[in-house]
């Protein structure tokens, strides 16, 4: 399908954003140019950080995900890229998320209890560890402390140690920032991140293919497939 | 303002499977029947197709095919004294909305519980003792309703589905490769097992050595093609590794569009409306009779739906839900135990061990939703618990559902979560381990129940739901011993090392676990005890159903879909050849 053709299916399709009440019967209904095409990252501009947030998150990335020669940091990997675009679409207003009140801080076993949508989040979040970089580590922002130093501060943010200001609870933000770092890693190309394929080729996961039926009875045989994306093969659409 | 419609036979609350189930059955017994579906129509084309479903980030990560709890969710809390706060992300439960619900994306493990899970109760007091069944508060009941009762609708569901699997107990005898635990069955499996792959047949050889049983996991993922009774066609799985959480773009995973609805919807007497939430059911003056529903839909309009049954066929916490708005029985209190709507809420109690190896690709990436190779020896009361301080139990899976790397690289023990160590692990050992699920019963206990949350409203101002849980000692303990069973199967597969993930400390709305929870509109003999009867119908309003796992005095350790299929099947059976001939109790109170 045509990007015009994508553009269209986006518009009429009944998928979770609500739809209009339909009623249905005497057959199985079906629309013409419905599918409910993923929705791609395109262009490579930055929409939600700001300079010095886009510094704080590609320092932060590369620690949780740095360079060696097994495969590619983060950064390598365009996780800020996927991370921008991410906040800056429905997962960052919060699309999936209760953020109604009363809000209260609760138990660690209730889970998020936040008012901030991840967007929300993030934009407190990285000022309040720049904050308290800041007072704790010589005035520097978090960017251009040294690695030890940063991991000294992300473990503490992960143990819940390091106490931020503004209303962020640390080891909420960490946890998210993990998963968020991971999910730029390893999700399909179409959404920013994992450059190339090349997470996916570093642990060795071959991608969206639909069939493996001929390995399920070849034990412990190395399975040669190409590395495939949702949008095919780098060969294909990108050369 | 509400407009009032035109009357129907029977509205159905929800489209999943029991909703799926029970408007067949009514339709073909000739009721106009409606189905009001909160969330949108979904099909394979348009929903999931091959070109776009294997997207870990959008279907798993990001929601797209769960409830969006924006605008409803519920309230969760460990314990009475705790105050209960909303779940404001999915995490672990994953709620369907839809059309086909969960039913869409569920693993397809097709299960039946032993004959004594059936009488969790009487049983366990007969063969060990009145203290085993009130240690720790539990407040087990039995079913109301037998295996034996159950074993034919049970197999109308497996030849709906196609399942694929072996038998292992064929009218009283024992057949070599299934499970010899399981109650006895009058038919074989519709379609032979799934061929295993390498993980799981590892696991097999190893539980073999140390004496077990294993046994292919039986499948709503198909071995090869089939068409059920209803003349809808399955595909032959094919392995791609994104079932659990996903919609199957190969008609090869058994779902209420793959088996039932084009069928179903083909017919002039049944009608679906989508984006359509009921609010409450409406009773009459006496509070006797439903009168219908009332529901809005995504336009903002209120409707009345007049309707002569009322089947609440929604997950489990919306039905109860719906009852508890709806004034139908007596919301149970956990400080008296009086009072039976919310009673015995209970969920699965999970454990895994992880395996990893130097010299054995494992290959996880080809897998499928309920790809295993399973042991029963230590489910149920299928051994002696002498002693052991707890009732219950837990099949032991070798699985592989999949290779799916945001969610399943798994590192050894003390491994960080992140940085270079990670890196290095998740690079090593993501081709090379595997994990063993331990799927545990949970067993009902006095302070684990439903009711509505005092304070949390959702869009349309209607409490929430609250939810009160908690893992008990016998749930600790249970898991630990079949764990512990787990990891020396671990140690006869020779790996490099393994790592052990235990059931500890307090239930968290965070971590995945299952979306197996259970109980809250319990069925039994009799309306002091249950919600229901043991055809699902209320004891105190007598033209309403109400399906689903909710239905579970406690859980069993097994996955619910089958049993819940069965229990509809059940229902449905007694209603088109009783009910709708003489409306009324279908048992006496």
């Amino acid at each position: 399908m045509g990007s015009a053709g994508a553009a269209a299916a986006a518009g009429i399709h009944d998928g979770e954003l609500g739809a209009p009440p339909q009623t249905y019967t005497g057959k199985v209904p079906w629309q013409e140019g419905a599918a409910d095409a993923p929705p791609a990252a395109l262009g490579t501009d930055f929409r939600f950080f700001t300079p010095a947030e886009r510094s704080f998150i590609e320092a932060a990335v590369n620690r949780l995900i740095p360079p060696d020669p097994a495969g590619p940091s983060a950064v390598e990997a365009n996780v800020p890229f996927f991370l921008d675009r991410q906040l800056a679409g429905p997962f960052g207003r919060g699309d999936h998320y209760f953020l109604g009140g009363p809000w209260k801080k609760g138990a660690a076993e209730q889970g998020y209890q936040m008012r901030f949508s991840p967007a929300q989040l993030y934009r407190a979040a990285i000022k309040a560890v720049d904050d308290y970089a800041a007072a704790n580590f010589h005035g520097a922002a978090f960017a251009s402390l040294a690695d030890a130093d940063k991991d000294k501060l992300l473990k503490g943010l992960e143990a819940g140690t390091v106490q931020l200001g503004d209303g962020v609870d640390a080891k909420s933000f960490f946890a998210m920032l993990l998963q968020n770092t991971k999910e730029g890693y390893f999700s399909d190309p179409l959404y920013g991140g994992n450059k190339d394929m090349a997470a996916w080729k570093m642990i060795g996961f071959p991608g969206a293919h639909y069939d493996y039926s001929e390995w399920v009875t070849r034990h412990g045989e190395k399975v040669p497939y190409p590395t495939v994306g949702m949008k095919g093969r780098p060969g294909w659409s990108e050369s | 303002m509400t407009t009032t419609l035109k009357p129907v036979d029977a509205v159905l609350v929800g489209f999943g499977w029991t909703g799926a189930i029970m408007g067949q059955q009514l339709a073909d017994a000739g009721l106009s029947v409606l189905a009001l579906e909160r969330g949108p129509w979904r099909d394979t084309a348009t929903d999931f197709a091959t070109g776009f479903a294997q997207d870990e980030l959008r279907y798993m990560w990001r929601h797209h095919l769960f409830q969006n709890v924006t605008d409803d969710t519920l309230t969760v809390r460990n314990h009475l004294d705790q105050e209960a706060l909303p779940m404001r992300h999915l995490g672990s439960f994953l709620l369907g909305t839809g059309v086909g619900s969960g039913g869409v994306h569920w693993n397809g493990q097709i299960w039946r519980f032993l004959p004594s899970d059936f009488q969790t109760k009487s049983h366990n007091q007969q063969r060990y003792g009145a203290k085993a069944v009130s240690d720790y508060d539990l407040t087990v009941q039995d079913w109301g309703v037998t295996y034996d009762e159950l074993e034919p609708h049970y197999d109308t569901f497996d030849k709906l589905c196609g399942t694929s699997g072996k038998a292992g107990n064929l009218n009283g005898q024992i057949q070599a490769g299934g499970n010899p635990f399981e109650g006895a069955r009058a038919n074989e499996y519709p379609t032979p097992p799934m061929t295993q792959t390498y993980g799981p047949t590892l696991f097999g050889q190893a539980a073999a050595e140390l004496g077990h049983h294993p046994f292919p996991h039986p499948t709503g993922n198909l071995s090869q093609p089939y068409v059920n009774p209803l003349g809808a066609q399955l595909g032959k799985c094919t392995y791609c590794g994104f079932c659990e959480k996903f919609g199957c773009g190969n008609y090869s995973k058994a779902s209420p569009q793959t088996t039932i609805l084009p069928y179903l919807m083909a017919k002039p007497n049944f009608t679906l409306k989508t984006e359509c939430e009921v609010l409450r059911v409406e009773l009459s003056a006496d509070r006797k009779r439903a009168t219908g529903v009332t529901y809005v839909n995504s336009a903002g309009e209120e409707f009345f739906q007049p309707a002569e049954m009322v089947i609440l066929s929604a997950y489990v916490l919306q039905n109860v839900r719906l009852l508890l708005l709806s004034g139908i029985g007596k919301p149970y209190d956990p400080k008296t135990g009086e009072g039976v709507v919310g009673k015995n809420y209970a969920y699965q109690t999970m454990s895994s061990v992880n395996v990893f190896f130097d010299d054995k690709l494992i290959n996880p990436f080809i897998g499928a939703g309920a790809l295993a190779t399973v042991i029963d020896d230590f489910n149920g009361d299928n051994f002696d618990h002498s002693g052991l301080g707890f009732i219950g139990g837990a099949y032991v899976g070798g699985m592989v559902t999949g290779g799916r790397p945001i969610e399943m690289i798994y590192t050894p023990q003390g491994v960080p979560a992140w940085g270079l160590e990670w890196k290095q692990a998740a690079a090593k050992n993501y081709l090379r381990s595997f994990s063993f699920s331990i799927h545990g019963s949970c067993m009902s206990h006095r302070g684990n129940y439903l009711d509505l949350d005092p304070t949390y409203r959702d869009v349309h101002g209607r409490p929430m739901l609250r939810m009160t849980f908690d893992f008990t000692d016998n749930e600790h303990k249970m898991s630990d011993y079949v764990t512990d069973k787990a990891v020396e199967v671990a140690k006869a597969m020779n790996p490099r090392e393994f790592k052990v993930n235990r059931r500890t400390g307090s239930w968290s709305v965070t971590p995945y676990q299952t979306t197996h929870n259970t109980g809250g509109a319990i069925m039994g003999d009799n309306p002091r005890d249950s919600v229901v009867n043991k055809f699902l119908q209320t004891w105190d309003v007598p033209n309403v159903f109400s399906l689903g796992s909710g239905a579970f005095p406690q859980n069993a350790g097994y996955n619910p879909t089958g049993t819940v299929a069965a229990l509809a099947y059940h229902a449905a059976h007694e209603i088109t050849t009783r009910y709708i001939k003489a409306p009324g109790p279908l048992v006496a109170a």
